[in-house]
């Protein structure tokens, strides 16, 4: 009788054993991978996202810019008044010389972000590496952001949402705009419209991080005469313009 | 013999009211549902005009229930004993604008179900989250003001709480024009003229929701008003109409003179189609100049004309927001100065917007809202302004 309670004990020692190791084992695997990526290193004040555009570069004809934000970021590409729009190509012209322009247009990732101020939850909010983000779990739809936005860069998601990207979670009633393809620079990796214009052949979009001076972008803008569009506002946009 | 009939059947008739507000109230939160289910698109608004007829509505109410306050305000700060025997009502009806007004505005939001969201993360740089704290604020100070007016134990309190009260809701209608007000980019706001305005705007809306109001219920109730009374609120009605048409003057004239705003001024004031003909023939010529008619002009301003001007300045102030808050988001944002803009997203261009019918009736569920808890009120506590007779300061 006691034999029996002995094996008893024994198999529920290995058992809790066992369980608690089934239980501990995928945490530890993913605070090892928490380690391998600190967060601390990916997002950092050191580094400021933003982009240099030549607009002299950006030729007439091509949308491949916004054909590739809409396939990476699943957006429908339709331009109906109600649809998102992350990136547009504006044409400009010169109300005294007549001269035309193009250039993309996207959210200008502000260091001053006025959707930022007036957000009423804070859902809007900029990473410390300048990149500004909507959090779609806080976002309540009040469209504040949108209405203090100077660029007319963000959109409201107006219906239903079939077909998202699994990297870039959207949501019905909540307003979105430009990432600077987070899921993407995270990685390591280009925004997917800078990609596409190199792709193209243009070359138009530079992007990189403004606060190394060894940079690609850091040299360009040194060495340039750029353009911040309404730099009177005092936003300094990480976005950036040459050739208007 | 008509007045006998309808006191047998006062309370049927009130009945009736309730269900015609709950009807009203039941087909708001139907269009509610309807814009939830489908998404914004069911509506005229889209990423050009983000804020559309459900915000007129809302605006509308929540000006009018600070305005309607001051009728308080005149009675507890300034001691006015006509304006005391209103300081019930006027609370009563300023809970109740307020109410409507925030129903309408919560239920618009892309994401109504995440209301509390608002409530468990505050950010203090938002001037939309200081309103929701004025808002909270005001309803409980407004509800212990009630209190201290109707319960005769708590009276000593009603003088410093009708004080707490005028500062805050001239603090909360300061907040409704910095909503607009520190809008940084956009022509139509981005002025510090529109805390003032908004407050004078509130003045004249308040006060002619009160005047309808309380003629109404001297009706229900066979009464007549003290004549020297309504001539005294029918000439404060008309000073504070006169007030909001010199700051929406200001504010159109400073905008004029300066030339980067005057393509603006002249889309609103001239070519921009129906926000022209709502300013002036709505809000200028109808919503002004003829209750300022029928207020002053000699032979006029009996109870008859007072109510028709009121309900004149409730109209233009529809046709006033209207322009002011669609219009302003009408024309195109001034991205790039000194050049013309077009692109596939309505840069350059003026914005389109037909209101359609679920928002229409979301805001007029708002003012179902306001309508049922105004009428259920005033029949449940006793805020029937009783003059005495003696009362002429």
């Amino acid at each position: 009788m006691s034999g029996t309670n002995l094996d008893r004990r024994g198999f529920l020692t290995k058992s809790s054993v066992a369980f608690a190791g089934l239980s501990i084992a995928p945490g530890m695997i993913l605070f090892d991978l928490a380690q391998a990526h600190p967060l601390g290193d990916a997002v950092s004040s050191k580094v400021r996202w933003g982009m240099l555009i030549d607009s002299s570069k950006c030729e007439s004809g091509c949308t491949d810019c916004v054909t590739a934000c809409n396939t990476e970021n699943g957006l429908s590409g339709g331009v109906k008044a109600t649809d998102s729009q992350w990136i547009r190509k504006v044409e400009l012209k010169d109300l005294r010389t007549g001269r035309t322009t193009f250039l993309p247009m996207l959210c200008q990732h502000c260091e001053q972000p006025p959707c930022v101020d007036v957000c009423p939850t804070a859902a809007s909010f900029k990473r410390a590496d300048g990149i500004v983000l909507v959090d779609k779990h806080l976002c309540i739809g009040c469209r504040y952001c949108m209405m203090a936005c100077p660029y007319k860069a963000r959109s409201f998601v107006h219906e239903n949402l079939t077909d998202q990207k699994t990297d870039v979670p959207r949501g019905k009633g909540t307003v979105e705009s430009c990432t600077l393809c987070v899921h993407r620079v995270d990685k390591g990796q280009n925004t997917a419209c800078a990609d596409a214009c190199s792709k193209a052949g243009h070359n138009a979009i530079l992007f990189g991080n403004l606060n190394d001076p060894e940079s690609e972008i850091a040299k360009r803008i040194r060495a340039v005469a750029t353009t911040q569009i309404r730099a009177d506002l005092g936003l300094n946009p990480g976005i950036q313009y040459e050739g208007i | 013999m008509l007045a006998k009939s309808f006191a047998r059947y006062e309370t049927r008739y009130f009945y009736a009211l309730v269900a015609l507000g709950g009807l009203i109230v039941a087909m708001g939160l139907m269009a509610m549902h309807y814009m939830e289910e489908h998404g914004h698109i069911v509506t005229g608004m889209n990423n050009q005009i983000v804020w559309g007829m459900p915000h007129v509505f809302a605006i509308f109410m929540i000006v009018a229930a600070s305005g309607v306050l001051n009728v308080a305000s005149i009675g507890s700060v300034f001691s006015k004993a006509p304006y005391k025997a209103r300081a019930p009502l006027a609370g009563l009806l300023a809970i109740a604008l307020l109410a409507g007004g925030l129903t309408v505005l919560m239920l618009d939001l892309g994401r109504p179900d995440r209301i509390i969201v608002a409530a468990t993360h505050f950010n203090p740089t938002s001037v939309f989250a200081w309103n929701i704290v004025l808002y909270s604020g005001m309803f409980t100070l407004v509800g212990l003001y009630l209190w201290t007016m109707l319960e005769k134990r708590m009276n000593p309190w009603s003088a410093p709480l009708g004080f707490a009260v005028f500062a805050w809701r001239i603090i909360l209608t300061s907040g409704t024009g910095m909503i607009f007000a520190f809008l940084v980019a956009r022509q139509a706001y981005g002025s510090a003229l529109l805390p003032p305005l908004f407050i004078a705007l509130s003045f004249a809306w308040g006060l002619a929701v009160f005047h309808v109001v309380q003629s109404a219920m001297y009706a229900w109730n066979s009464q007549t008003q003290d004549p020297a009374i309504l001539k005294r609120m029918k000439n404060l009605l008309g000073v504070f109409v006169i007030g909001s048409l010199y700051f929406v003057a200001a504010y159109h004239m400073t905008n004029l003179y300066f030339a980067k705003q005057t393509a603006f001024e002249h889309f609103i004031l001239s070519s921009g189609g129906i926000y022209p003909v709502l300013f002036w023939a709505g809000y200028v010529v109808l919503g002004s100049l003829l209750p300022l008619l029928l207020i002053f002009l000699p032979g006029l301003g009996q109870i008859k004309c007072v109510v028709a001007a009121s309900l004149l300045v409730i109209l233009g102030s529809f046709a006033l927001l209207y322009v002011f808050i669609i219009g302003g988001q009408a024309f195109p944002l001034s991205i790039f100065p000194g050049f013309a803009a077009s692109s596939s997203f309505g840069d350059g261009q003026i914005g389109s917007y037909i209101p359609s019918c679920p928002e229409i009736l979301l805001g007029f569920g708002g003012l179902g809202v306001a309508f049922l808890i105004t009428i259920v009120s005033v029949r449940v506590l006793d805020s029937l302004p009783h003059d005495l007779p003696s009362s002429k300061n």
